[in-house]
């Protein structure tokens, strides 16, 4: 593009009008792809809380706290599928967050010989790759059978305390929990795994150099400097988990009786909708669709509180 | 290949802190350095200099076990600390480290207040003192005190580039270590900080033994007692340049009367 005769020719050159107009489409493009986003929610959004609107005027908030959920006689109430979303997502969180995050430390941390370390991490990952009816099926035919003596011993031994009061007969909420352990365990993982790596190798130096055992660098320093994008991604799995849908109500039971147990069947908002939205009508669908908004407020909720603390918490070693 | 010559006559008169015997180090089958003779004498200041990638920071690593955090680093030979081979079996290398404490090229403080900085090294090694002197005591050796006395609580961060550098010395100090390793701690720092790193080095050495790695030829004569000159050479069938210790003497001698044309030329900047 430069010619010997000087920097005008190159300065001055004029982008010819065919460039400019791809720059200036492209541009459109964008903005036209990014609006779209912002539509398609806006869209999706409006219409849960349009469809919702007729349940929201007949059992305004009481909706949230009563647990009866009766066709015949048109009353419904969401707690039982609001507890269950809530119950089995947060429980899911604390098994699968010491493990995930456990699993992040000993994949990224020099343990064990490197090709272990490549092998479980790739065992997570394809983890991941298992379609959720599939890990439906492996729940109700494998993990709820193998599960049952233990449910069952959790009942005879602490019976007494309200979360395992009943007997476990099969489906319920105690394998649905489970079976969201697998399902958010790669996430979580594999965002706690980037967090660690992105720890700067001179920061673990720095504390192993002051001497630091391996458990008071990773505890006291390699894993606080990452807990910001940890958190991220643990809140990013919850709302993974509240919104699963396919395999949990394949092994939870679907029942709209109200149980403190998690022996006993329960339902989720996700699986509550998969299930009973083909054979509603009327104001049925519309506290369906009542429920679907809570869903989505909470996911929502839950996204923005994991950016937020992205944010807030994100250290920098400048 | 070029004998290692180890001068009984300069450092034999010294009690000497650390000794390497024979000493070579690989990353999985590469031969980074090779046998190293060497007696680092107590509270004096040794520099290794040498073309990069001849192994200093390799040998400076070996000294404090750092390299085991580097996987596929192995050594053989010796490393003798207060009579002690500190790569014996029994041998912790987080007492290794404790007792022989580390700065590294970049500054890298903790994600901690300047305080915290300080504290935590002396906290896990157990220490029952009071904290608060013990801060600014080690704050005060660094020469950072003035500096930072009145915002310990703010993160070590938020410091300049050659503060973090001695706050970093000040928490190496804060573990009261016998000897200090210095991987090049000044190549990232402007000539000011450089230059109060090295008067404060004249200070450390009554406390401590010194050893520094460093690039520059001028800092190694200002600051260190003593001076092993580094080199690497290709070797037949190897893939790399494998490094191995030239010289070792009073740094007066190597940079006036080297005894191998090497350092001489080396030092004279007509190195090849
Ligand atoms: N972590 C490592 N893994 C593999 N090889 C390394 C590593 N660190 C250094 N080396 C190799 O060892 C040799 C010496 O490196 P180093 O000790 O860093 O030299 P210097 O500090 O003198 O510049 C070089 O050839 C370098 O490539
Ligand atoms: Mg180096």
């Amino acid at each position: 593009m430069r010619s010997e005769t000087g920097q005008d020719q190159f300065t001055l050159r004029r982008r010819p009008w065919s460039e400019r107009s791809i720059d200036g489409g492209f541009r459109l493009l964008t903005i036209l792809l990014a609006s779209l986003v912002a539509v398609v929610l806006l869209g999706i959004f409006l219409t849960v809380f349009n469809g919702a609107q007729e349940a929201m005027a007949s059992f305004g908030l009481s909706f949230l706290v009563t647990s009866g959920w009766n066709p015949v006689n048109n009353q419904y109430g969401a707690f039982t599928a609001i507890y269950g979303t809530l119950v089995s997502s947060l429980l899911a969180l604390f098994i699968a967050v010491p493990l995930g995050v456990g699993t992040a430390i000993f994949i990224t941390e020099n343990l064990i010989p490197r090709t272990w370390r490549e092998v479980i991490g790739v065992m997570v990952e394809l983890l991941a790759a298992i379609p959720s009816v599939v890990l439906g099926l492996w729940a109700i035919f494998v993990m709820e059978p193998l599960l049952r003596p233990f449910l069952n011993f959790l009942h005879q031994s602490l019976g007494w305390f309200p979360l395992f009061s009943t007997v476990p007969k099969g489906p319920g909420m105690a394998p649905a929990i489970l079976i969201l352990v697998v399902m958010i365990l790669p996430i979580i993982t594999a965002i706690s795994r980037d967090a660690l790596n992105q720890v700067p190798q001179e920061l673990r130096q720095g504390a192993y150099g002051v001497g630091s055992t391996r458990w008071i660098a990773i505890f006291n320093v390699i894993l606080p400097a990452a807990i910001s994008s940890i958190i991220g991604g643990v809140m990013l799995a919850l709302g993974r988990a509240m919104g699963e849908t396919m395999a949990v109500t394949m092994i939870i039971g679907n029942s709209m009786n109200f149980s403190w147990s998690l022996l006993a069947p329960g339902n989720t908002i996700s699986a509550m909708l998969a299930n009973q939205f083909g054979e509603a009508d009327g104001i049925q669908v519309s506290a369906l669709l009542y429920a679907a908004l809570i869903l989505m407020l909470m996911t929502f909720a839950v996204n923005i509180l994991a950016q937020w603390i992205v944010r807030r918490f994100s250290l920098s070693y400048n | 290949m070029t004998s290692t010559l180890n001068q009984p006559s300069t450092s034999g008169t010294l009690p000497s802190c650390l000794s390497l015997e024979n000493v070579t180090i690989s990353y999985g089958s590469f031969e980074a350095v090779r046998d190293v003779y060497m007696d680092i004498p107590r509270n004096r200041v040794t520099a290794f200099i040498g073309p990069s990638g001849c192994g200093k920071s390799t040998v400076l690593r070996a000294l404090n076990r750092m390299n085991d955090l580097i996987e596929g680093c192995s050594l053989r030979g010796r490393v003798v600390f207060d009579g002690q081979d500190i790569y014996a079996r029994e041998v912790d290398p987080v007492e290794v480290r404790r007792r022989i404490g580390m700065v590294f090229q970049k500054p890298n403080p903790f994600p901690k207040s300047i305080y915290e900085n300080i504290a935590f090294g002396a906290r896990i090694n157990g220490f029952k003192g009071d904290m608060d002197e013990l801060v600014e005591r080690s704050l005060r050796k660094a020469a950072i005190w003035d500096e930072t006395k009145d915002k310990l609580k703010e993160s070590g961060n938020a410091l300049s580039g050659g503060q973090q550098q001695r706050l970093c010395i000040a928490r190496a100090i804060a573990v009261e270590p016998e000897v200090i390793l210095m991987d090049e701690p000044c190549s990232a720092l402007d000539p000011i900080s450089t230059l109060k790193i090295e008067e404060m080095m004249h200070e450390l050495k009554k406390s401590f033994t010194i050893v520094i790695v460093t690039h520059n030829m001028q800092q190694a004569v200002r600051v260190s007692d003593y001076t092993s000159f580094f080199n690497a050479e290709a070797v037949e069938g190897g893939s790399g340049k494998v490094g191995y210790l030239v010289e070792f003497n009073d740094t007066e001698r190597i940079f006036n009367a080297p005894v191998q044309q090497a350092t001489q030329d080396y030092v004279t900047g007509r190195f090849g």
